[in-house]
């Protein structure tokens, strides 16, 4: 029993995983593209973004997946069709949006927190923008956002859970079926130290980057 | 012909006037001294020719070569502002090394640049030449040091050298010394004297007196975003004939003895 059900947690483990990293290598992109829209020189982007900033973080994650999957049907537009497939692009589609907004405020943070100066070196030095940003700021604006980034991607392995609510298969899904098939609750408990040692090796890594990043101030 | 002729230059910052026509000429191999209290626009001054401000009207002429034109409305590009501040070199209050580079890579990284840009980069030539501002500042030893692994006076120095990797007609201090302590002030100072007997081309904004009356053949006493005096350094410190120099030197003698 305890093989099967290792087995199918491992399964869903896997689809856990792949939403964890569909999230990553959109969101934190798009939150970089996020965060200069919301550090724009023009109002008529900057409030904007704001706004739909405001939005996301001010709204349970659960509700956005709920919207983001019902939502079309109820207009009548049926964009994510039948089948599993469907659920899991609309799963991916909310976690994309909410996550490059909270990573949007993390990078804007960041790129804030560069003094002045650094820029004014760079443009005395001759430098292009381009320049700067490239050889001086993004690794400065590296060092700062990794604690904060650490805990928002740690916060991730956990808030995948939440798919569930739209039926997407994955970690908590699979630990709930044997409720049902086998009446058993504990394949649901076991599925916490799926995320313990996930999120464990993640912090492991994490220190190693911030270590490797240690020899600047 | 002077190297610098700055003419006219105006510059507000909202209502507030900062600098309201500030004229002067520097002959190359020469240094000029520019004191006044905080506020009288020095540092904007400085920043105005360096482009990291720009100015309202006036010119600002290099060898002949008219930078800035007030009356030319036409907005340069970023690689026009780019290539005029190639002219000027500038050495800030707070250093502003970069903190992810040792201080060698601090001084090679414009030089890499810009070499790359033209196309051929001979990371040698520019590594020697970095070894030897290194040990002109007397920092050979910190040639592998990271900028917080420095005190303030080397950090000062490795930004200066950094400055000088570009060889520029023209070296700016802003308050070269005012972020360290009175020991280490010393030694970024005595670099700078080095300097003027080498014949660099500077400008330099302090509050040092004795250090500005020594090392600058002129100096400038600006107030309210107006040059009051200008003349030979010793002249204009020693014996100032405006009546708001004598009494800025002689407050100022007046905090040195406390």
């Amino acid at each position: 029993m305890f093989a099967e059900v290792t087995l199918a947690l491992l399964k869903g483990f896997l689809s856990t995983v792949q939403l964890f990293a569909l999230t990553l290598v959109f969101a934190l992109p798009l939150g970089l593209v996020i965060s200069f829209g919301s550090m724009s020189r023009f109002a008529v982007i900057r409030y904007p973004v704001k706004f739909i900033i405001w939005i996301i973080r001010g709204t349970p994650l659960m509700l956005q997946l709920m919207i983001i999957y019902y939502g079309p049907g109820i207009i009548g537009y049926n964009v994510w069709g039948q089948g599993n497939g469907g659920r899991d692009i609309a799963a991916l589609v909310a976690f994309v949006i909410n996550y490059a907004c909270y990573f949007s405020e993390i990078y804007r943070g960041g790129i804030q927190s560069i003094p002045q100066g650094q820029y004014e070196a760079g443009k005395v030095l001759g430098m292009t923008n381009h320049e700067i940003f490239r050889k001086v700021i993004l690794l400065q604006v590296i060092k700062r956002i990794i604690p904060p980034m650490s805990n928002e991607i740690i916060t991730l392995v956990k808030d995948t859970s939440l798919a569930r609510i739209i039926a997407v298969f994955e970690l908590i899904k699979a630990g709930e079926s044997f409720m049902k098939s086998d009446g058993i609750i504990w394949p649901l408990f076991y599925t916490g130290l799926f995320y313990l040692v996930f999120s464990g090796l993640l912090t492991l890594l994490f220190h190693y980057i911030e270590k490797k990043l240690s020899y600047f101030r | 012909m002077a190297l610098l002729e700055v003419k006219h230059i105006k510059k507000s910052f909202g209502r507030t006037s900062v600098l309201k026509d500030i004229n002067f000429n520097l002959e190359e191999g020469q240094a000029i001294s520019i004191i006044g209290s905080s506020g009288s626009g020095k540092t904007t001054l400085l920043r105005c020719l360096n482009f990291l401000e720009t100015p309202d009207s006036g010119t600002i002429t290099v060898r002949g070569d008219v930078l800035f034109d007030g009356n030319d409305s036409r907005e340069p590009s970023e690689e026009e502002i780019r290539q005029k501040r190639l002219h000027f070199g500038m050495v800030f209050q707070s250093f502003n090394l970069f903190p992810q580079y040792t201080a060698l890579e601090n001084i090679m990284l414009a030089p890499t640049l810009a070499a790359k840009k033209k196309g051929a980069v001979d990371e040698e030539a520019i590594r020697r030449r970095a070894l030897e501002l290194l040990d002109q500042m007397g920092l050979t030893n910190r040639k592998d040091n990271y900028p917080h692994q420095l005190s303030g006076g080397q950090q000062q120095r490795v930004a200066i050298a950094r400055a000088l990797a570009l060889s520029p007609d023209i070296l700016c201090f802003d308050e070269p010394t005012s972020a360290l302590d009175p020991e280490l002030t010393g030694e970024v100072l005595r670099v700078i004297r080095g300097l003027a007997e080498k014949k660099t081309t500077m400008i330099i904004v302090t509050h040092e007196m004795a250090f500005a009356r020594d090392v600058a053949d002129q100096a400038i006493f600006m107030d309210g975003g107006r040059i009051i005096e200008q003349g030979p350094a010793k002249e204009v410190i020693d014996n100032p004939k405006e009546e708001r120099t004598k009494q800025f030197l002689s407050n100022y003698s007046r905090t040195q003895e406390d």
